[in-house]
């Protein structure tokens, strides 16, 4: 105890957390002031708030999967390359050659656990009512960060580039095909067209501009990986913090009115 | 592994299942004696607790029952999509209407434990087992898990505070109403949540590897070709829908929806605590949607689903040659054909799919004036005309898939409109 006491009080420690050890009233405020990352709470909640028979902790489990997700994935593409002639090669070695043999098990089940906790916690904001005034805006917050977190999942399932992703991907992608007025077997497609040209065909439409090609191949794989490691994980840690900002702005943790 | 026998490993498996189920059933039993000092109660458990135990035992010695022929075939006999379905709602409406009696904790725990001995028996089937474990399928059984947990605890404690409410008591949530520090309250709850969660993913990742199947091949088409799990729901839907609508128009308003939640729910109660009874239609409502609708619907395209998309029951080996009689019928047909005698052949699109049109434009524009004037009046009263058309379009249209599965078992109906030369099917 001593010597961890003393490790507090050192100059080093506390020129990098500015504080001694949280032990009194007052320092246990400093903490959570002084820390940015602590500082993404509040100092003091409602105690009915945090209880876990209310939050399930479920928003916080999603955002320690984020976590677990982002520090997993970037060590994923120190192996990964999407190019056909490479991708399914890589994977194979990660499970075969390379130490840390859980990695891609990590990922895959933490994105699984994702979707399922994600789905939860917005099964008890809704429970509890808490989307309600003054958190309407939250809630819509939320909504476009379960789409985008399926999405991730969507985007990450092909990168394998085995049977069971390329045909998932297929099966998923092909819906886009049917979009009204934008996919080329959608309704309406058929009304834009100049002069008997249509617009809208297998080459133009809403499909082919997720895939970049008329069926799952390369181009397809390279879109994915970009959006799948860099574009919506940018997105979604930006909505993150709006969603953690909008919690605290909106008066903490929903409560009893 | 073949039919009829059962693998050692798979024995040893199911023995240390059982056993692990034992435990949490003497643990109940423990807690009804030491804590509730309720002997009947811990009596009870305690023999339930033996149960398992000894067929933690059989299985152990590589002497376990596997599930009877029979049985397994009668069950598949009685599972049909339609079977299924109806099911679920029927078992979500039961939960809700005697929710005080479902959510009493000796009955939630009966109905696991019940759901447990039944789990462990159909593993012994090759089909079945099969199925649940595949890699990327665990998912959906720690979903049903999870779900069914997270249905019951919030309806516990919505059926405790409706009594307090209803007393003129506040709801639990507002009895501790004190403010506490964040630290070290919140972040302790946080440090050891996320413990918990490291060392469950990392005991999850070191148990199952990630799958890995033969290199892609767009000439090989696997049978069936799915979609992620997340997304099987609507995949299902595509069995009654054009993917026009299946995988863009109803998903949108899915998403539409959710967000336009906040904006037409006007009931003020029920803000920051669970209820039931001051919010029963918005709760009713967003269950169906979401257990149903979504959920078991997953539950459905994962495990029910095989080749051809066809429906195969749960112990039924998925035979790729399996053939269902398909002899769907247009709202056209019954209409000119069967209501009138009148061939179609040279018919514009436009006359032969009127009855269509004109039913679909009924549906979606005279009934929210209908309801307005009869059924959901106080609705419209209080949330005015556009909230309340927004409210009735969007349960129109998540009703849409209902309405349409009802349509096909009843009298195999395949399009209410059918116009394919403009892709526009519904
Ligand atoms: C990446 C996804 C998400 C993360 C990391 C996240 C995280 C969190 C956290 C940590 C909280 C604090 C309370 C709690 O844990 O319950 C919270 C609150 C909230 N979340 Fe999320 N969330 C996510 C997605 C969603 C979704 C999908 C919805 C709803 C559609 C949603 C709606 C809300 C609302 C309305 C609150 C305020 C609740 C209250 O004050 O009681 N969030 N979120």
């Amino acid at each position: 105890m001593a010597l961890g006491d003393s490790i507090r009080n050192s100059q080093v420690w506390k020129s990098i957390f500015r504080h001694p050890a949280p032990r009194d009233r007052r320092n246990r405020i400093v903490v959570m002031l002084t820390n940015v990352f602590l500082h993404l709470h509040p100092v003091s909640v409602r105690k009915s708030g945090i209880a876990l028979s209310y939050t399930w902790c479920m928003g916080g489990i999603t955002f320690f999967l984020f976590l677990v997700e982002t520090v997993t994935g970037v060590l994923l593409m120190f192996y990964y390359r999407p190019t056909l002639e490479h991708a399914y090669n890589d994977i194979l070695s990660l499970r075969d050659v390379a130490t840390l043999g859980i990695l891609r098990e990590l990922h895959r089940w933490g994105a699984h656990a994702m979707v399922i906790s994600i789905w939860l916690h917005m099964y008890r904001v809704f429970l509890t009512g808490s989307y309600k005034p003054p958190r309407e805006f939250n809630w819509g917050v939320g909504v476009i960060l379960l789409v985008l977190t399926l999405l991730l999942s969507f985007t990450g399932y092909l990168l394998p580039w085995d049977q069971l992703a390329i045909w998932a991907i297929t099966v998923g992608s092909n819906m886009a095909r049917a979009t009204p007025i934008l996919g080329h077997e959608g309704p309406g497609a058929k009304f834009l067209q100049i002069g008997g040209v249509e617009l809208i065909h297998s080459g133009s439409d809403a499909r082919f501009l997720l895939l970049g090609g008329r069926f799952v191949g390369e181009t397809a794989l390279l879109r994915f990986y970009v959006l799948h490691c860099v574009a919506i994980p940018l997105a979604v840690g930006l909505l993150i913090a709006v969603h953690f900002w909008r919690v605290r702005k909106d008066g903490g943790i929903s409560g009893a009115l | 592994m073949h039919e009829g026998h059962l693998s050692d490993s798979m024995q040893t498996g199911l023995g240390v299942y059982y056993f692990l189920v034992a435990l949490m059933n003497l643990g109940f039993a423990a807690y009804f004696h030491y804590h509730k000092n309720d002997r009947n109660q811990a009596l009870i458990w305690s023999a339930v607790a033996a149960l398992f135990a000894g067929h933690g035992l059989a299985y152990l010695a590589h002497r376990g029952w596997i599930l009877p022929e029979g049985f397994k075939n009668s069950v598949n006999y009685v599972m049909g999509p339609t079977t299924y379905f109806v099911a679920a709602v029927a078992g979500l409406a039961a939960f809700l209407y005697w929710r005080r009696f479902f959510t009493e904790p000796v009955v939630a725990w009966t109905i696991l434990q019940v759901g447990l001995l039944f789990s462990g028996w159909a593993m012994t089937d090759y089909t079945f087992q099969q199925i649940i474990t595949k890699p990327d399928n665990v998912p959906i059984v720690m979903l049903i898990f999870s779900v069914g947990f997270f249905t019951w605890l919030p309806m516990r404690q919505a059926v405790i505070n409706d009594d307090r409410l209803a007393r003129g008591e506040p709801p639990m949530e507002k009895l501790e109403e004190e403010k506490v520090l964040v630290w070290p309250d919140l972040v302790y709850t946080e440090l050891i949540c996320m413990v918990i969660c490291t060392v469950g993913l990392v005991i999850w990742a070191v148990a199952l590897k990630a799958p890995l199947e033969q290199p892609a091949s767009s000439s090989r088409i696997p049978n069936p070709s799915k979609a992620p799990w997340y997304f099987l729901g609507l995949q299902e839907m595509l069995v009654y829908f054009d993917p026009w609508m299946a995988g863009v128009v109803l998903p949108t308003f899915i998403i539409i929806g959710l967000i336009a939640i906040p904006y037409i729910d006007f009931n003020q109660k029920g803000n920051g605590y669970f209820t039931f009874t001051q919010r029963s239609f918005s709760v009713s409502t967003f269950l169906f949607g979401f257990v149903v609708l979504w959920v078991v619907l997953i539950v459905l395209g994962t495990f029910l689903r095989g080749p051809n998309w066809n429906f195969f029951g749960p112990f039924e080996p998925w035979d790729p040659h399996k053939s269902v009689p398909l002899n769907n019928v247009n709202l056209s047909d019954y209409f000119w054909l069967m209501g009138f005698g009148q061939a179609m052949e040279g018919m514009g699109w436009f006359w032969r799919e009127l009855p269509g049109i004109v039913l679909i434009l009924v549906y979606l524009l005279a009934l929210p004036p209908l309801l307005a004037k009869t059924f959901m009046r106080s609705y419209f009263i209080k949330m005015g005309f556009i909230r309340f058309f927004i409210l009735v379009t969007l349960i129109q249209f998540m009703m849409l898939l209902p309405i349409k599965m009802v349509l096909r078992w009843t009298i195999n109906l395949k399009y209410i409109v059918f116009i394919p030369e403009a892709f526009f099917n519904i």
